[in-house]
């Protein structure tokens, strides 16, 4: 659990994160949304005292972490960021070994940690152990990064725009992998993002940011159904409140008794998919595998506030 | 073997030539007048020519290394000859010096033979070996003796033990002010890299120092470094003077700072902000990473530096001949005095093979280094 209180950070008097509070409950991942310069970096930053925050505090599992060393801090919190940041001249395994070697793990142990991770994160050890960071492809380098930030298992994970450089594709493959191996691994994760629909996707909550002041701290759906200002609003995008709130639903919860004809849809395809399907293929019931039907009528009701 | 014509072999046999038509050697009655020239024989002129003109058609790299080869060893071995010859019935105050001719022959199969090497892309382990080769086949000649009457060696022989003192005092001049330098240096460059607002202030006044000319610094190091030696008690006894090795050390070693500093810094400047961060973030020290990630990742650059300066503080130290700091200057500036062009080249030909082989065995180091060190680092 990470309990931030009045957490603020001031550069030459001028407040870049201004009194902020917020707690992310154990095993959740908590998405921190802004503009360029609201701020949310600074305050991620703050979390592993990459910032040193002018004044309030940050609690992990109830310890205040103003009391521990930085350098020992950071190396109980997982550190992933944009454009990976793995070191060009080791080895994919020697990255991903970075931090139990500087908590002295005995060598075997490391060893099978590496290639525990590797095989996580669906790259063969004995292909991938050795490789150089320039030799791998771009997903597969963001994937060492999460790797090596996850290597002594650390109960918090931080992450800053983690998939900023990815093509759209190997993104949204990312991303439902990411969330997955969290789930699985029960870390709690605090995850920098500009892209609101990467944050209803990946957020239990969300935490929109703006000059320095977290205006909305709240699950989803109640950040689409009742945006606390005209800017979370806007951050949204009113043309896509509908779609957003849709896919946060996987279909198999609203589907009914019924029958309907064609292919079905599967069972944890969200009903954002559902809609494009109805809409695509002019249905307006579709069948969900594993039974039930999914009604264009359910998906309006859903679709509003 | 193509009838197209090669370029650069068309320049070298231009450069052969013309050194086949001036004299090898010049026959001098003694040390300082200018003698007579001497040419080649005409059967060894016909093999160089020919070698030359083959070397303007294509043909397969290695035979043109074994052209540039070839010709080499001729033409030092006829420098050698045809001393031996000249000076056996010459009175002993009689010299034989390389002329014209024999420069220019030695820099066209010099050509040939380093144009050869490079259009064969040799591996590491054989451009180590060549280095090796050369420098071994240089000792061999100069050992044998056979060289023993040419001008230069002459000079060598009545100076057998200064030259051994005076190349010792170069390599210290060159090395030490090296060592100093990185000792400054690199944390010099280090602290820059983390304070960018003393970047400006400490390269200007690096900067100022490189263009000040040497004998202008002396001549502002001389009285200074003077009055220290007589008003500063003990700093006498510490080696500090007006003259000799200090200020031609210290001379030296300003002038490679600024090499070392700049380098460092964009060495360090070099390594990605992202890799910086993710280092930090994960839990390394300032320290670590500054050794596991700023200077492995800087590595080749530094050596890039350390190959200007040494390539550079070679040739410098000549200088220090000039204020008694000893190193082979000493002969240049002697040879000068006299207008003795043979001791001049005493001091020069060494201190020409030295900043050669300096410089090539640190190229290679920087290319294997940069082969290596993301597998082994």
């Amino acid at each position: 659990m990470i309990q931030i209180q009045h957490l603020t950070k001031r550069y030459d008097g001028k407040p870049v994160v201004d009194d902020v509070s917020l707690t992310v409950e154990r095993g959740q991942i908590a998405a921190l949304v802004g503009t360029s310069g609201s701020g949310k970096t600074t305050l991620l930053r703050m979390i592993n005292r990459l910032v040193m925050p002018t004044s309030g505090h940050v609690l992990i599992d109830g310890q205040d972490t103003g009391g521990i060393a930085p350098h020992l801090l950071r190396r109980r919190i997982g550190y992933a960021i944009q454009g990976h940041g793995l070191f060009p001249h080791r080895t994919v395994g020697q990255n991903i070994a970075t931090v139990p070697r500087l908590l002295r793990w005995p060598a075997d142990e490391i060893r099978a940690r590496v290639d525990e991770l590797l095989t996580l994160f669906q790259l063969d050890p004995d292909a991938f152990r050795d490789r150089m960071p320039h030799e791998l492809s771009g997903g597969q380098q963001q994937r060492i990064g999460v790797a090596r930030a996850l290597a002594a298992k650390p109960d918090v994970l931080l992450m800053d725009e983690p998939f900023g450089a990815l093509d759209p594709v190997i993104r949204a493959k990312a991303q439902a992998d990411l969330r997955q191996i969290q789930r699985q691994l029960g870390t709690t994760l605090v995850l920098v993002t500009h892209d609101m629909t990467e944050a209803i996707l990946l957020g239990d909550q969300i935490a929109v940011m703006d000059q320095g002041r977290l205006l909305q701290y709240a699950p989803p759906a109640e950040i689409l159904r009742a945006p606390a200002t005209p800017f979370v609003e806007a951050l949204i995008g009113p043309d896509m409140r509908p779609f957003h709130l849709l896919s946060l639903t996987p279909a198999f919860r609203i589907a009914t008794e019924g029958h309907a004809t064609g292919t079905p849809i599967p069972r944890d395809a969200t009903l954002r998919d559902a809609l494009a399907e109805c809409l695509w293929s002019g249905r307006d019931a579709l069948p969900v595998e594993g039974g039930g039907v999914v009604t264009l009528t359910a998906l309006r009701e859903r679709a509003a506030p | 073997m193509t009838l197209r014509a090669d370029r650069p072999g068309l320049l070298f046999a231009l450069i052969g030539l013309a050194g086949l038509v001036l004299p090898l050697v010049q026959f001098k009655p003694n040390r300082i007048v200018p003698g007579e020239g001497v040419g080649l024989p005409l059967p060894l002129t016909a093999l160089l020519a020919l070698i030359l003109l083959a070397g303007c058609l294509h043909w397969p790299h290695i035979w043109r290394l074994a052209g540039g080869l070839a010709g080499l060893g001729t033409v030092v071995l006829t420098l050698g000859g045809t001393a031996r010859m000249l000076m056996d019935q010459a009175p002993d105050l009689a010299r034989v010096a390389p002329a014209a001719g024999f420069w220019l022959l030695l820099l066209a199969f010099s050509l040939m033979l380093t144009d050869a090497v490079t259009r064969l892309r040799p591996s590491l382990r054989w451009r180590w070996l060549m280095l090796a080769g050369v420098v071994g086949l240089v000792v061999l000649v100069l050992t044998t003796g056979w060289l023993d009457q040419v001008s230069v060696m002459r000079e060598y022989a009545a100076r057998r033990d200064a030259f051994l003192r005076e190349g010792a005092a170069h390599l210290f001049l060159a090395f030490g002010s090296l060592g100093l330098a990185l000792l400054v240096g690199l944390p010099l460059g280090v602290a820059i890299h983390q304070s960018p607002a003393a970047r400006g202030p400490v390269l200007s006044v690096l900067n100022i120092l490189q263009t000040i000319p040497s004998l202008a610094l002396f001549g502002i190091m001389i009285p200074i470094f003077g009055w220290i030696a007589a008003n500063v008690p003990g700093a006498a006894q510490a080696g500090i003077a007006g003259i000799g090795v200090f200020p031609a050390l210290v001379a030296l070693f300003l002038y490679s700072l600024l090499p070392v500093v700049s380098n460092t810094l964009t060495g360090l400047s070099g390594v990605s902000p992202a890799t910086q961060d993710a280092a930090l973030g994960l839990g390394l020290t300032r320290w670590q990473v500054l050794a596991w990630v700023l200077v492995p990742l800087a590595l080749p650059v530094l050596l890039a530096a350390i190959r200007i300066v040494l390539v550079q503080n070679i040739g410098l130290a000549v200088i220090a001949g000039l204020i008694g700091g000893g190193g082979f200057g000493t002969f240049v500036f002697q040879g000068l005095n006299q207008t003795a062009m043979d001791l001049v080249l005493l001091g020069a030909l060494p201190t020409i093979g030295m900043a050669l082989v300096a410089g090539i065995a640190l190229d290679l180091l920087v290319q294997s280094l940069n082969r290596h060190t993301p597998r082994s680092a």
